[in-house]
């Protein structure tokens, strides 16, 4: 146990300059993500087909991989900042909500890797 | 733990719709949560090859899965809207309550319009061409 003052181990440390860190991660996503999930949406509504040649054909097409890899990354990060703030505002057991936001980010880190991939693996395999 | 002064005190608030609005906000980024996964799901699915992707078909042309996309797409047109009008808060405009009000009036609207539009692709694909 320490003879110091809540107060006094606090003091004179400064700030540690990532305080708007989370919400400025949050926005800088947001606004990637209103052109490209824009464009996905557009994209996947307007797809000639839904068979297997068709889809593979415009996950590989042009810049389309490319785009689709930065979509899931940003929308994987953007989701996981969200759920982080739901689950805190939500769980108030300490142990549960350590839980939930480890399960959430490991989920979410899950995600990003499997779907980017995914988007690699089919865009090499129709360029070859 | 010191007893602090909790804060926001919801129920002492007379309802105004933009309230509704902003609650709408955190339920479509959960399902939309959701709807990642099931794109990621797709992804994964057409990477392992044409026959993993033919068992799924059947399931991505039935008519309960449209609709399922189809709330996962008007999700995404609220947040994507409603986005909007946080970043543009964000950066100092709309605030009046007027000004707030309107915008709220405009995400609806757009979100009523465009969700009908992306429905209509939706089961006008099924109608048609495979």
């Amino acid at each position: 146990m320490s003879l110091r003052s809540p107060l006094a181990r606090v003091s004179y440390h400064g700030a540690a300059r990532d305080g708007v860190g989370h919400w400025w991660a949050q926005r800088v996503t947001a606004s990637a993500l209103a052109p490209l999930s824009a464009w996905l949406l557009v994209a996947l509504l307007t797809l000639p087909a839904s068979d297997y040649t068709a889809v593979t054909a415009w996950i590989g097409a042009g810049w389309n991989p490319v785009l689709l890899a930065l979509t899931v990354l940003l929308a994987c990060w953007h989701s996981w900042l969200g759920v982080q703030v739901i689950i805190e505002d939500y769980v108030h057991s300490p142990g549960r909500k350590i839980a939930g936001l480890l399960l959430s980010m490991g989920a979410h880190a899950l995600l990003a890797a499997s779907g980017i991939y995914a988007v690699l693996r089919i865009a090499l395999r129709s360029a070859a | 733990m010191a007893e602090r002064p909790l804060s926001p005190h919801l129920s002492v608030y007379r309802w105004a719709y933009t309230m509704t609005l902003s609650i709408l906000h955190r339920a479509s980024g959960a399902a939309l949560a959701v709807a990642l996964v099931g794109l990621v799901l797709w992804l994964v699915s057409a990477s392992l090859g044409r026959d993993c992707y033919a068992t799924l078909l059947p399931l991505l042309r039935s008519l309960p899965f449209k609709l399922v996309a189809w709330l996962a797409a008007l999700a995404l047109i609220y947040h994507g809207c409603n986005g909007l009008r946080h970043l543009a808060w964000d950066l100092g405009w709309g605030f009046e309550r007027a000004d707030a009000r309107r915008s709220a009036a405009l995400v609806v609207a757009a979100t009523v319009l465009a969700g009908a539009f992306c429905l209509y692709l939706i089961l006008r694909r099924g109608a048609g061409a495979p």
